[in-house]
């Protein structure tokens, strides 16, 4: 669900958050309207704001995991984890983390990718939120999600940034509630 | 069962927490100067660097991991602003800080330690004490921007950022930031790796510092800091949560000073 179908309508923090979002058409290829979150982390307060609002969201939900997925998960969770007194578990591509691992694969447009937990980061019945910088069809979600249940733990919900337009209107994605804050920029609306 | 050793030294190492007090005050001074003098700059910190109490710490088996988790010998390595006043709680936090981080041998090769963080972020009080220590280093000195190096930097970057008002830059792989960038190459044992910012993210005069987990040779750094300096940003300092000395990323890094919670033996 969208933080404005969700309480947050007309919370003038939102649309700090959207116009913080720099659009980069034909990246990675030709069609692909880019939702850049780089221009987000390098305004503080919109930043700042991303951050609270998910932190007032989960504080209360008796949440002990935060897992991030590579890499731009790694820049939002760490920081709402710390807020709540959660600890953050790292999602990362193959190979990536040392110890020993659980391994999750999803399907991209073209092939299939890895995601990775260690193996004890996260134990039985623990609550966990997931989050990454925006979803589009699920797929790293859903692979995410596969992870942290099959080291027992129940996901709360999933939160990102920001969700595209497959998931508006959609409360859950696979089963797991749903978190947006924004929808994507369009071109015409940046400066 | 764990059992904690802290071999505290005699009274020599307390002096020399001393140089520390006149270090931090001096280097206050530096961190919040607009153009520090360089050659005073390393003149004090030949001077004044300590390292402090010896820890032999023995953890137990973290996780289900095959791997063998054990810990090097850490050394503290504190040389905050803070003055002896808050010296022991510093070195407590600091301690368990140290206790957290998990050494798998043999990743990603043979004969590499690796030091792991990700237990470190398992603990949410060492976790939020991580970012604390840097914090109070950093609050007030006019610093508005923490660089970090992907992916670990991206874990501890943010958070400080947030907490002293600075925006956050991510530099990254080639490939992954969508707009225009600057790229510096760098040399890896066997070969070459490219490191890119976005145009934009900082504005020249800027105070940065750059933020990673772990500085072992130096050379990641030093991509970092030529990336910053390019466009006209001063980097006042490199920050990592773990130093391994015997590498001399200290000494790679020359003129730009570098701050580290813990130091390790990584080979």
């Amino acid at each position: 669900m969208f933080a404005a179908e969700n309480g947050l309508r007309g919370d003038p923090r939102l649309q700090v958050i959207s116009e913080a979002i720099r659009v980069v058409p034909d990246f990675p290829k030709p069609g692909i309207m880019f939702q850049d979150i780089t221009t987000l982390m390098a305004d503080h307060k919109a930043f700042k704001h991303t951050v609270d609002i998910f932190v007032e969201r989960y504080r209360d939900m008796d949440i002990s995991v935060v897992a991030g997925v590579e890499a731009r998960g790694f820049m939002f969770g760490p920081s709402i984890a710390l807020a709540i007194g959660a600890k953050f578990v790292p999602l990362r591509k193959a190979g990536k983390l040392p110890g020993e691992v659980i391994s999750e694969s999803y399907v991209l447009e073209y092939g299939t990718d890895c995601l990775e937990m260690h193996v004890g980061a996260v134990q039985l019945a623990e609550r966990a939120l997931i989050i990454d910088d925006l979803v589009a069809t699920g797929g790293t979600l859903f692979a995410a999600i596969g992870l942290l249940e099959r080291a027992g733990a129940e996901v709360v919900e999933c939160a990102c940034v920001i969700g595209l337009p497959e998931v508006k209107g959609k409360f859950r994605v696979n089963g797991k509630r749903l978190y947006v804050l924004v929808e994507p920029r369009q071109i015409d609306d940046c400066c | 069962m764990i059992s904690v050793q802290l071999s505290v030294a005699p009274l020599p190492a307390m002096i020399a927490f001393s140089p520390a007090v006149v270090e931090s005050s001096l280097h206050q001074r530096l961190l919040s100067a607009a153009r520090p003098a360089t050659c005073t700059r390393n003149h004090l910190l030949k001077q004044n660097r300590f390292t402090g109490d010896s820890l032999r710490i023995s953890t137990r088996s973290r996780t289900r991991s095959r791997s063998r988790s054990q810990q090097a010998p850490f050394t503290n390595c504190f040389s905050g602003d803070q003055g002896a006043a808050r010296m022991d709680s510093q070195e407590d936090r600091i301690a368990k800080i140290a206790s957290t981080i998990r050494v798998i041998p043999d990743f990603p090769k043979p004969g590499i330690m690796f030091q792991d963080i990700t237990t470190l972020l398992l603990e949410p009080k060492a976790f939020k004490d991580t970012i604390d220590l840097f914090v109070e280093r950093y609050k007030g000195k006019n610093i508005s921007v923490v660089a970090g190096v992907e992916a670990r930097g991206f874990i501890f970057g943010p958070p400080i950022a947030l907490a002293i008002g600075a925006k956050f830059v991510p530099l990254r792989k080639p490939n992954k930031l969508p707009g225009e960038v600057i790229s510096e190459e760098y040399s890896l044992e066997y070969g070459t790796d490219v490191m890119e910012m976005h145009i934009g993210a900082v504005e020249a005069g800027e105070r940065a510092i750059v933020m990673d987990d772990l500085v072992a040779t130096g050379g990641t750094l030093c991509t970092a800091v030529k990336l910053l300096e390019r466009v006209g940003v001063r980097v006042v300092e490199c920050a990592c949560v773990i130093e391994l000395p015997e590498l001399k990323g200290r000494d790679r890094l020359g003129d730009i000073p570098l701050f580290v919670l813990v130091k390790a033996a990584g080979i």
